[in-house]
């Protein structure tokens, strides 16, 4: 197996400060939000990683980081051992382009309401330079609609006359124009209905399957990442907390964050297990917690945990970033 | 059995527009008991939020009770005039809404939005309606309640401000609250101290909820019976436990199949084909029939009605008994 992406220490901060004037009269001071802060992880080729967490947590600064629509504050993101930032910015931009593409969560925001799907999926064909000709880019934009379930007639609708399934659809069949190996899909299922989330992840599963693509999965929903991920990482407050496969992570869930998350969800097979009850909320980005940054929430907090942040450091076979768990108290 | 505290029979609600009448809720009956929780559960479109505006009175015009009709302790409310479908709604039906900042006035204070809802429907002077508004912020889990009252939502989280929607809901400990999916705009960790928070206090308070939500997970964890929508139309009632583990709809097995679970590995999910259909397009018969994979010449041309399946009713030929050999 070989590492197709791989990210060391990524972190962006965004200024978010007053405008210069209330900064002046008001001496207020400049502030940042550090959305993403030092997160490293690797993907290997064929498979998927999920990244995981609540609303703020930077998981889809992330995925915009991993595609170049951020530049990163600080750290590096290697595709196939190209540095992303500095390839982007030369001449091989368009080749690496290529190689990687988005999708986006919103299938409703994310398609142009002008432009028929033959437009839409064609674009990336047309200006990556991938077909010669009007016949061909038909018969590639065809082909495309239909590896995703849909038939050639739906070429020439417009993104209005599909529901929001058919959009998503659309956006995948998009993303695969220029064959890509490496696909960034932010909550690609999160505004779906469950019956056509279920249609959305089959269809992702079965072209990972027959073109062999790499994934980065975002999403919230703990149930849909276990369903289509091999390797899992959590994130809180932009850091990358715990960092797994599938299986021990949720059969052996080691950071605090992780435990609480998997209690928090609803069991639908009303099992009756023990839950503990979870407290408080994801803290204000702009003034996070000192030391780690889940210590106001978590149950087995002590005062090192409140000074010292801990390091994402291997400890049994999985990555977890927390003292109780490197000292054995947990 | 004792008498229902809401009974919905009939129901039909239309929008007229230009292009002729939508037909938006298709024969809808439903009770729901003193203190229970019903689930009302679809996927969007379903008709599942119309349904709680038509009980509380809500409905966004031109939309309007066409047929059937509502009753609340016994007694009409579907046409009732607009006064005093107002001082039954808070009094005796409280709401919760799915966007906690929308469902609160952000010029206001939250103690100042509380007591106006506690006075508006109990003889209580500004005092004690203060200490009431008080009191139902600590019920709700709010931390210094005292000074966080004089405080506007703004400055409230999202969970937060959800409680003090379920704390307005509660003011007048009206007998019956409509939470149109309560949990959905939050995350999860929160999700799960609100469902927690709003069973509790509806047990305290003797209230009935009905649980808007398109969540199958949320309603497992609260209700005690759901109703299943599809198109406008129920297709499955009954005890949640017998619901999800022997659904007798196909549409609800299919909605079940299509859930990642915690705690089994599937390589494909169960998939639905197709979508629900729009109001505009409603196939004739069984509104299921064509993506129904036990689909029947009968399912074509005849409508089911609710039928006694097993533990639950659903509308589906399946289970209609006088056809069995």
């Amino acid at each position: 197996m070989s590492t197709l992406v791989e990210v060391r220490d990524l972190a962006k901060g965004f200024d978010v400060s007053a405008p210069w004037l209330n900064r002046v009269i008001e001496r207020r001071p400049r502030q940042w939000v550090h959305a993403v802060d030092g997160v490293s992880f690797s993907i290997e080729r064929g498979k998927t990683l999920a990244l995981v967490g609540e609303s703020g947590c930077g998981k889809s600064t992330v995925a915009r980081l991993l595609v170049g629509l951020y530049d990163p504050s600080a750290g590096e993101v290697l595709f196939d051992g190209q540095n992303i930032a500095r390839t982007l910015a030369s001449p091989q931009a368009l080749a690496l382009r290529r190689r990687m593409q988005m999708i986006f969560q919103d299938p409703y925001a994310s398609l142009n309401p002008r432009w028929t799907v033959r437009n839409i999926v064609g674009e990336p064909l047309t200006e990556h330079g991938l077909v010669r000709n009007d016949a061909e880019l038909k018969d590639r934009v065809v082909e495309l609609l239909r590896s995703v379930g849909l038939v050639a007639a739906d070429m020439e609708k417009f993104a209005h006359q599909f529901s929001g399934g058919q959009r998503q659809r659309v956006s995948i069949a998009r993303a695969l124009a220029t064959q890509p190996e490496f696909l960034v899909c932010d909550e690609p299922t999160s505004a779906l209905d469950v019956s056509v989330q279920a249609q959305v992840l089959n269809i992702m599963k079965d072209l990972q399957r027959s073109r062999g693509l790499t994934y980065l999965f975002i999403s919230h929903n703990l149930a849909v990442v276990r369903h289509v991920s091999d390797h899992v990482g959590v994130m809180y407050l932009g850091r990358v907390v715990e960092l797994a496969d599938k299986a021990s992570l949720f059969a052996t869930p080691r950071h605090p964050y992780t435990r609480m998350l998997l209690d928090a969800i609803p069991d639908i097979a009303m099992s009756g297990r023990a839950r503990t009850p979870v407290q408080g909320e994801v803290p204000n980005p702009l003034s996070p917690p000192t030391g780690c940054s889940f210590h106001p929430r978590c149950p087995h907090a002590n005062e090192r945990c409140r000074q010292e942040r801990p390091a994402l450091v291997e400890i049994r076979g999985v990555r977890v970033a927390c003292h109780a768990v490197e000292e054995g108290r947990l | 059995m004792t008498a229902p505290l809401l009974e919905v029979k009939n129901l039909r609600v239309e929008f007229p527009s230009r292009h002729g009448t939508l037909l938006a809720l298709d024969d809808i009956s439903f009770t729901i008991a003193p203190g229970e929780i019903l689930g009302v559960v679809g996927e969007s479109g379903a008709g599942k939020s119309l349904t709680g505006a038509a009980i509380i009175g809500l409905l966004d015009p031109p939309g309007r009770v066409a047929g059937g009709e509502i009753r609340f302790e016994g007694r009409r409310i579907d046409n009732l005039p607009y006064e005093e479908m107002r001082k039954l709604r808070g009094r005796h039906i409280g709401a919760i809404f799915q966007d906690p900042l929308t469902s609160l006035n952000p010029l206001y204070t939250v103690g100042r939005q509380l007591t106006e809802t506690i006075r508006t429907h109990l003889p209580l002077n500004a005092t004690q309606a203060r200490e009431r508004a008080i009191g139902l912020l600590q019920e709700t889990g709010i931390s210094a309640a005292a000074e966080r009252i004089d405080q506007y939502p703004h400055q409230f989280s999202g969970g937060m401000r959800q409680r003090v929607v379920i704390a307005l809901a509660l003011a007048a400990n009206p007998k019956l609250i409509v939470a149109d999916e309560p949990t959905t705009a939050l995350d999860v960790s929160v999700q799960a101290q609100i469902i927690s928070l709003l069973k509790r206090l509806c047990r305290e308070h003797g209230a009935a909820v009905m649980l808007v939500t398109h969540d199958m997970g949320v309603i497992a964890e609260t209700c005690d019976r759901v109703a299943v929508m599809y198109a406008g139309r129920l297709a499955e009632i009954g005890p949640v436990q017998a619901v999800i583990h022997q659904p007798a709809h196909p549409y609800t097995a299919g909605l079940m199949g299509a859930i990642p679970a915690m705690d089994e590995d599937r390589e494909r999910l169960l998939q639905i084909d197709g979508a629900m259909p729009r109001l505009t397009a409603i196939p004739p018969g069984c509104a299921f029939n064509p993506r129904c994979p036990r689909v029947m010449d009968r399912c074509r041309s005849e409508r089911p009605e609710l039928l006694d399946a097993g533990a639950t009713r659903a509308a589906c030929w399946l289970h209609d008994v006088s056809l069995a050999p």
